[in-house]
């Protein structure tokens, strides 16, 4: 014990306590940065490595150009099909996950039973944490060779099918995130509701949708953007020839399954190959932050406060 | 006064009809995925047996096997849990507990969650970029932890902020009280209350980085393998070797992709087989956080 008599102990202690809280504090900052630095690093190493590739390649001609062919003799380097792929897969998957998600997590929300919704929440969760890849098996083992029972005449590789599975693969998201939002709306609205005479399909639709519209709109948003940057399933299922085309059931590379058939090779560090693959990549991250901000922003205005 | 009837009668029936939808679609997406589930389980059955775990990929379909694949992940996961648990944690704590209320934590902030958001092969190429040339890392399995360390990043961060927003102040104020200082506060009780949370998320987050694939062949993991990495333990001093961290590597999901890509129906077989192995690992996992949640939050009573 420590009396009272001698205070030079403690005050010696509680300095050193203190300038280790200091230090620490200042680790513990350090670590949060690393997500500004990590940032920062995309966008450097993006944009640098993309840079020589502007240079060979005139934007213009990047932008418009509807060939993508750059391991041919007389090399065309228009990012449209790459895109176009992008795009249809990313709307096939969405035409389903979004349907099928939004019913899902409005049944959950407002009429499933506790038990229910307590055994099927955890059940969704799991279902995300299945490995990309996977899916791609599936897409091309499986759902391409029913799919081609009902479609005579479907290419083996094609955009349907892989569209479809990603569209699988992302209801447990827009679901799970969608009846988050849905269970924040307050219970005397739905209270409100009833008294009135509506029935539970009219409380969800006329009340608690557009009251967790804002929550609901980021469920969509978090969706497309896994749609957009899904990788394995395109790259295992959709075929890997650029193709400027919106019909789905033809095969079509994508921006990601792109980059990972040059990665597949062994290109040299430098060569344009490998900086096409960075000009791949900024798109991607356009379009992808394109969407996170418009989400952002959708938020921002249905915003309900209770 | 019958007209109005007639349309809550029709309104409930609508009721009635929404619930069967839903139930439909609910019950539809579980047992397609059940299914394939299952049928990825019979593909893969023939090739999963020992041999199946203990040889080194071949030529030869039916004896090529998974080896260097399973030590290969088995190590990535070990640097990426070894990166991605002390900087993220220490980052949840950061702004859960330290954190001013300024510009610099509002970036910080907007930043966790737009990196959530950014596609997974977007962090293989910054990777390629700046891991395996700009800091001459090469292909190696340090850049491949390190890659997935910062790809988990917002789920550990995410995971921990919540476990430590759970405690609740009264048991910080007690430790004040006490002359506790701020790090005291965090080390000694809200640390401890959390951890089940921490380690949950982690969990979670590692569950993730298992499957990833499209960043690890971005940093170009290679698909034929036929030695394992420097053994981590030595026979002579100091017994420990670091050696394998710059080894080349393969994984299991690229071992699956490089498999499912051939036209040959063998190989095909042995990626269900790869398959199979890999999403039990993955709900294995998922299944123990679940678990471990449940257990903590049964264990403290506030």
């Amino acid at each position: 014990m420590v009396t009272p008599k001698s205070p030079a102990p403690f005050a010696k202690s509680i300095r050193r306590r203190r300038a280790r809280d200091r230090v620490i504090e200042s680790l513990l900052l350090l670590a949060g940065l690393v997500a500004v630095f990590t940032t920062l690093a995309i966008v450097w190493i993006l944009v640098a490595e993309a840079l020589p590739f502007f240079s060979h390649v005139p934007l213009a001609d990047f932008l418009t150009d509807t060939m993508w062919t750059p391991l041919f003799a007389e090399p065309r380097y228009g990012i449209l099909p790459l895109v176009a792929g992008t795009l249809v897969t990313t709307f096939v998957a969405l035409a389903l996950a979004i349907p099928a998600g939004t019913i899902i997590a409005i049944y959950l929300s407002e009429f499933a039973s506790h038990r229910v919704r307590e055994s099927v929440k955890p059940a969704l969760e799991m279902l995300g944490a299945v490995p990309t890849v996977v899916y791609g098996y599936f897409a091309l083992v499986m759902v391409t060779p029913f799919l081609q029972k009902l479609l005579p005449g479907l290419p083996g590789f094609n955009m349907l099918s892989a569209g479809l599975v990603i569209g699988i693969m992302i209801v447990p998201y827009v679901a799970s995130v969608s009846e988050d939002a849905m269970r924040a709306v307050p219970n005397y609205m739905r209270e409100g509701s009833y008294a009135m005479g509506a029935t539970r399909l009219q409380t969800a639709t006329r009340v608690v949708v557009p009251g967790a519209l804002s929550g609901i709109a980021a469920a969509y948003i978090l969706g497309i953007s896994r749609a957009v940057g899904e990788t394995m399933v395109v790259a295992v299922a959709a075929g890997l020839q650029p193709n400027l085309t919106w019909n789905p059931t033809e095969s079509a590379a994508t921006i990601t399954s792109f980059i990972v058939q040059v990665s597949l090779g062994d290109l040299p560090h430098e060569s344009i190959g490998y900086q096409s693959i960075f000009a791949a990549g900024l798109v991607l991250l356009v379009i992808t932050l394109a969407f996170n901000i418009v989400g952002f922003a959708l938020t921002r205005r249905f915003r309900e406060a209770y | 006064m019958r007209a109005a009837q007639a349309g809550v009668e029709r309104r409930k029936l609508f009721d009635k009809l929404f619930v069967l939808l839903g139930l439909v679609v609910l019950v539809a997406a579980f047992a397609v995925l059940f299914a394939l589930f299952l049928d990825l389980l019979r593909q893969g059955a023939p090739r999963l047996d020992w041999d199946f775990l203990t040889s080194y990929a071949s030529r030869k379909p039916e004896q090529a096997g998974i080896l260097a694949a399973w030590v290969g992940t088995s190590l990535i996961m070990v640097v990426t849990a070894c990166v991605a648990m002390p900087v993220g944690v220490a980052a949840a704590i950061y702004l859960e507990e330290y954190a001013p209320k300024n510009w610099v934590t509002a970036i910080i902030e907007i930043n966790v969650t737009n990196l959530a958001g950014v596609p997974s092969i977007i962090y293989g190429l910054l990777a390629l970029g700046l891991f395996v040339y700009k800091l001459g890392l090469g292909q190696s399995i340090l850049a491949a932890g390190l890659t997935l360390a910062l790809l988990i990043l917002p789920i550990v961060i995410v995971a921990t902020r919540e476990a430590v927003r759970a405690v609740p102040r009264p048991i910080r104020e007690a430790a004040y009280a006490l002359g506790a200082t701020r790090w005291e506060v965090t080390a000694h009780h809200v640390l401890p209350y959390s951890m089940g949370g921490v380690l949950t998320g982690m969990i979670i987050g590692l569950s993730r980085a298992i499957g990833e694939t499209a960043p690890i062949i971005t940093i170009g993991a290679l698909s034929f393998i036929a030695f394992l990495p420097t053994p981590p333990l030595t026979g002579e001093f100091p017994f420990l070797s670091f050696a394998w961290l710059k080894d080349a590597f393969t994984a299991m999901p690229i071992q699956m992709f490089n498999w499912v890509s051939r036209p040959d129906p063998g190989f095909r077989v042995n990626a269900a087989a790869a398959g199979a192995i890999l999403l039990g690992m993955t709900l294995l996992m998922n299944g123990i956080a679940i678990w471990l949640r449940y257990r903590f939050r049964k264990k403290i009573n506030w």
